[in-house]
């Protein structure tokens, strides 16, 4: 394509726009204030023969940029797919009809309102480029897996049977995991259909752990490599062209090249040396869930027998939430949610192969989550196993037997029961690397004190899993009790390392069925990373997005604050101290733009000046219309579709009100803000997504890192004499349909109290 | 040794599987699972000692002479409330009564406790005509706390008694012996047959 621009623009009719706005109005706008000639109308541009006028104009090369003034640009996305060219849309529909109320009264502003819009479109277009890939892209079908428990086996597994060669690491020197002595699994499906409800029916019991067949499955399968005994010492690169060191044991090294990296690195079971109260390592006889399953591997089949003096256990008392749920030091604060179940497995191991054993579960909440779950739990009534709703206190060794006090929490009474053996119901620690911002923090304090306290943090850190070769550390970034940050439920095996997917315990603690749902999700992931990674093409959320950040060399002060901030670790340093974009690693949410004091960073289809123009473009009334302007930058991952809902749900907004789409709350330059006081905004309405430990931020720390430079904007307002309250940050979720039109109606409530801005021209 | 003392040698302390063994429904106290609802949506729940939740609970934990002595499930009232809610299903009135009967059997019920009083009295006279002579039954019941008592509570309700019988609901000619069912010497074969069922079941527990 020629380097000629040619701008056409297109104004729908349909959809009641034709008779609420005059279209020849707008057209007259585009044409002369947007300096766009080639501007035509269609009564329903998303129809064939509209989407067609477009074709034509684009084929014949009479279209590089196009404007389209009709519906959101979140609404005919299929028709409007313009991929060869830079489009722009004015939102009539949604941002105008829709929010406005019908009438004389309203006519005027409802039409400034369209016709802004108009303006503000027509200036994004001027400064859009077509994004292509970089060419540095490669198809590498090669995944990783790090973690040789059932997660990591079964990420090998769905991968190749996707069709995907797998390189599958294990630090251990078999396969299995923490799970290779499990005796019997938790049942993995519900009772069968038609089982009633109600007692000694046919419900699920233990079941062979599957391990076996997995190893057998693993070893058959000419797709995987296994590496055990390895550790993975150094990995670079980028999604598409990863490069991994494996170490093994006997010292050797091998480089290999990965599209993606699947970490399923499992758990550890907790150290129950930090429960003194309930006698572990001062008897035998209590074990842990997990030392529990030796003891049954070893009785295979015949009574279990307690460690001390090999007698056959006559009574067992599990003690649930062992060291979890508890706010003491040492102790896990979270419910590691695969316990429960495990501990009705294991009683009913007593229950079938200890004749007459009184098997007692102690429990405060008793939680099965799964699909056998509920299922399972009634199976262990029915075999007889007691559930005592208590808390126990401590366990006393006493001539040749054990002690358990408890509390019981339905009669509410202390009271206390004897057993051969206890088992403690221990929790699952996640099995992973430093927390990366650990490491950078004692790179970054800035006095000795803080040097020292960092360094501390790192002391205690275990040792590196991934030894990425990235500026921001070498591992996968943590959120909460040292789980890798994934988001919980929109966006699951993501990680803030783009490419690289945490896949069962690591993310949350599970069971085992969960962690095989897990690593089927996060394979899949993996495999679109690198299909993505080899067409240039953005992850999630923006997936199809072919731009990625580049940055004017000559105006870059090396301040380092795009390297520091960016929430995926995307950009690394060269030897001279600039950054260094990694285009693959980058999820394009333009954190690194809003963070660029010299504003050098820019996509070809979001930049500074595309936002910037389209801000300068509203027409801006004197201070004595009575006729303020409200900008609102709205997150176009939650605030903007929450803003098109209200539109849909009859929600009126201020006339005022000029709206535009930010690709994240990150991406917000605090040039934009600067600009649009000077010119005369009388408010200006932030709406970013929940940030922090509830993140909903799709770019996870995005809307916490505009929140954070925003935190300064007061400064700037009182530096021009102007009252704080015209700029205000909101975290605004994609259901808060009435909340989202209420806060810049509120903005212009404000406005009317405090009065018009005086630096309108 | 009385049956009582038989069951304690012979269940030790598992009285969750004597309850299981010898209480009509008794299998189902296993299956509880201790959410509370039974004893929530009891209508007389605060004046039991123990709502079915706890009895459930005293059972696993093997207090099986605080259970078998209480007058909780006596105060059970057939409203079925409990057994439309529980999510496990369990038939919980059926329970009730069946360890009100067995505490019955193994005479443990509790010295003066009306509803069983009541459930005698209405037993021994069903049991003579095949049907409950309702004019015998009100009187027992009149009299069942002393003969002052009893003339006292007839006084209160002398007009009540007056208006029944000028409306036909109660002939006071039945209280000299009063009609019989049909065929009462086959009731009374019906209700033998039943007992020794019930004989032969309890002996097969072993007391």
């Amino acid at each position: 394509m020629a380097d000629e621009k040619k701008f056409a623009g297109y104004i729908c009719t349909g959809c009641g726009i034709g008779e609420r706005l005059d279209a020849k109005q707008l057209q007259s706008v585009m044409t002369r204030e947007g300096k766009i000639a080639n501007c035509k109308q269609h009564e329903m541009l998303c129809s064939a023969e509209g989407v067609k006028l477009i074709r034509d104009d684009i084929d014949a090369g009479n279209a590089t940029h196009i404007v389209i003034a009709a519906c959101s640009r979140r609404a005919k996305v299929e028709a409007f797919s313009f991929t060869d060219v830079a489009m722009s849309r004015a939102n009539l529909r949604e941002g105008v009809i829709w929010l406005r109320p019908e009438g004389d009264e309203h006519q005027e502003t409802t039409q400034e309102m369209a016709d802004d819009y108009i303006r503000m479109a027509c200036a994004e277009v001027k400064f859009l480029k077509v994004p292509k890939p970089s060419g540095e892209q490669a198809l590498n079908k090669t995944l990783l897996v790090v973690g040789g428990g059932v997660t990591g086996m079964t990420s090998a597994l769905e991968a190749a049977k996707a069709g995907y060669p797998v390189h599958l690491a294990a630090e251990e020197g078999r396969l299995g995991g923490v799970w290779a002595d499990l005796y019997k699994r938790v049942p993995f499906r519900a009772a069968a259909l038609g089982v009633p409800n109600g007692r000694d029916v046919d419900l699920p019991q233990p079941e062979d752990p599957g391990i076996d067949a997995m190893i057998a499955e693993i070893e058959a399968s000419p797709l995987i490599t296994v590496h055990l005994n390895a550790k993975i010492t150094r990995t670079s690169g980028a999604p598409g062209r990863f490069a991994a060191d494996i170490s093994t044991e006997s010292g050797g090294t091998v480089t290999e090249n990965f599209g993606a990296i699947v970490q399923a690195t499992d758990f550890k079971p907790y150290d129950a040396n930090q429960l003194p109260e309930f006698a572990y390592g001062k008897t035998p006889d209590v074990v842990t869930n997990f030392e529990l399953e030796k003891l049954a591997k070893a009785a295979n089949g015949g009574p279990l027998k307690r460690p001390s003096d090999g007698k056959e256990v006559k009574s067992v008392a599990f003690i649930q939430c062992a060291g979890q749920r508890s706010t003491k030091p040492g102790h896990l604060p979270y419910c590691s949610g695969f316990c429960c179940t495990e501990s009705i497995k294991q009683a009913m191991y007593f229950k079938a192969q200890n004749p007459g054993c009184d098997t007692t579960v102690l429990f405060d909440d008793l939680r099965t989550p799964g699909a056998a779950g509920e299922d399972f739990y009634r199976s262990g009534q029915q075999a007889m196993v007691t559930f005592t709703k208590g808390k126990a206190s401590e366990v006393v060794s006493a001539g040749g037997s054990l002690k358990v006090k408890f509390k019981d929490l339905i009669l509410n009474e202390d009271t206390e029961m004897e057993a051969d053996l206890v088992v403690l119901a221990t929790g699952q620690v996640p099995h992973v690397g430093p927390d990366p911002y650990a490491q950078l923090a004692v790179d970054m304090a800035e006095t000795e004190e803080e040097k020292a306290a960092a360094r501390k943090k790192l002391e205690v850190a275990p040792p590196s899993i991934l030894n990425l070769d990235y500026r921001q550390g070498t591992d996968l970034p943590q959120l909460k009790h040292g789980f890798v940050d994934s988001h919980f439920i929109c966006f699951p095996y993501e990680t803030r390392r783009t490419g690289i997917y945490a896949a069962g315990p690591v993310r949350r603690p599970m069971d085992m069925k969960q962690a095989i749902e897990d690593a089927v999700g996060a394979t899949m992931k993996a495999i679109q990373a690198a299909e993505n990674a080899a067409r240039g093409s953005g992850a999630h959320p923006r997936v199809g997005d072919l731009s990625y950040p580049s940055f004017r060399k000559e105006g870059c002060t090396q301040c380092k604050r795009c390297t520091v901030e960016c929430p995926f670790g995307a950009i690394n340093e060269d030897e001279q101290r600039y950054p260094q974009f990694n285009e693959s690693r980058c999820r394009r949410c333009g954190t690194c733009m809003g963070a660029c004091p010299v504003r050098v960073i820019s996509f070809e289809n979001y930049s500074i000046d595309t936002v910037g123009q389209q801000i300068k473009a509203v027409d801006m009334p004197d201070e004595f219309s009575e006729k303020p302007r409200i900008l609102a930058l709205a997150c176009e991952n939650d605030a903007y579709p929450a803003l098109d809902m209200a539109a849909m749900a009859g929600e009126r907004l201020s006339p005022f009100a000029r709206v535009v789409p930010v690709r994240c709350l990150g991406s917000v330059s605090l040039s934009w803000i600067t600009d649009a006081l000077n010119s005369g905004y009388d408010g200006i309405v932030l709406m970013g997504c929940r940030r922090d430990d509830d993140y909903q931020c799709h770019f996870v720390r995005g809307s916490a890192m505009a929140a954070e430079r925003l935190s300064k904007v007061g400064d700037t307002l009182q530096q021009l004499n102007l009252e704080v309250e015209r700029v205000q940050v909101f975290e605004v979720a994609i259901t808060d349909i009435k909340r989202a039109a209420q806060l810049i109606n509120d903005m212009a409530a404000t406005v009317e109290k405090i009065g018009m801005s005086p630096f309108k021209f | 040794m009385s049956t009582n003392q038989a069951m304690v040698e012979k269940y030790r302390n598992n009285f969750l599987k004597e309850v299981e063994a010898n209480v009509e429904e008794g299998e189902w106290v296993k299956m509880c699972m201790q959410c509370g609802v039974c004893s929530g949506s009891c209508p007389l729940g605060k004046f039991w000692d123990h709502p079915p939740q706890e009895i459930f609970m005293m059972i696993r934990a093997g207090k099986r002479d605080e259970v078998l002595t209480s007058s909780s499930m006596w105060m059970c009232t057939s409203c079925y409330n409990c057994i439309v809610r529980c999510p496990r299903e369990l038939p919980i009135t059926h329970i009730m009564h069946g360890l009100a009967h067995y505490a019955k059997r193994l005479g443990l019920v509790p010295q003066n406790q009306p509803t069983a009083k009541f459930a005698q009295l209405f037993w021994d006279n069903l049991m003579k005509k095949g049907r409950v002579n309702e004019l015998k039954l009100g009187m027992a019941l009149y009299f069942m706390n002393g003969f002052g008592e009893g003339v006292k509570v007839a006084m209160k309700n002398q007009k009540l008694g007056m208006n029944m019988m000028k409306t036909g609901r109660m002939n006071p000619m039945e209280i000299l012996g009063g009609h019989a069912v049909k065929d009462l010497g086959g009731f009374h074969k019906v209700m033998k047959k039943a007992q020794e069922l019930e004989d032969a079941r309890i002996a097969k527990h072993g007391a």
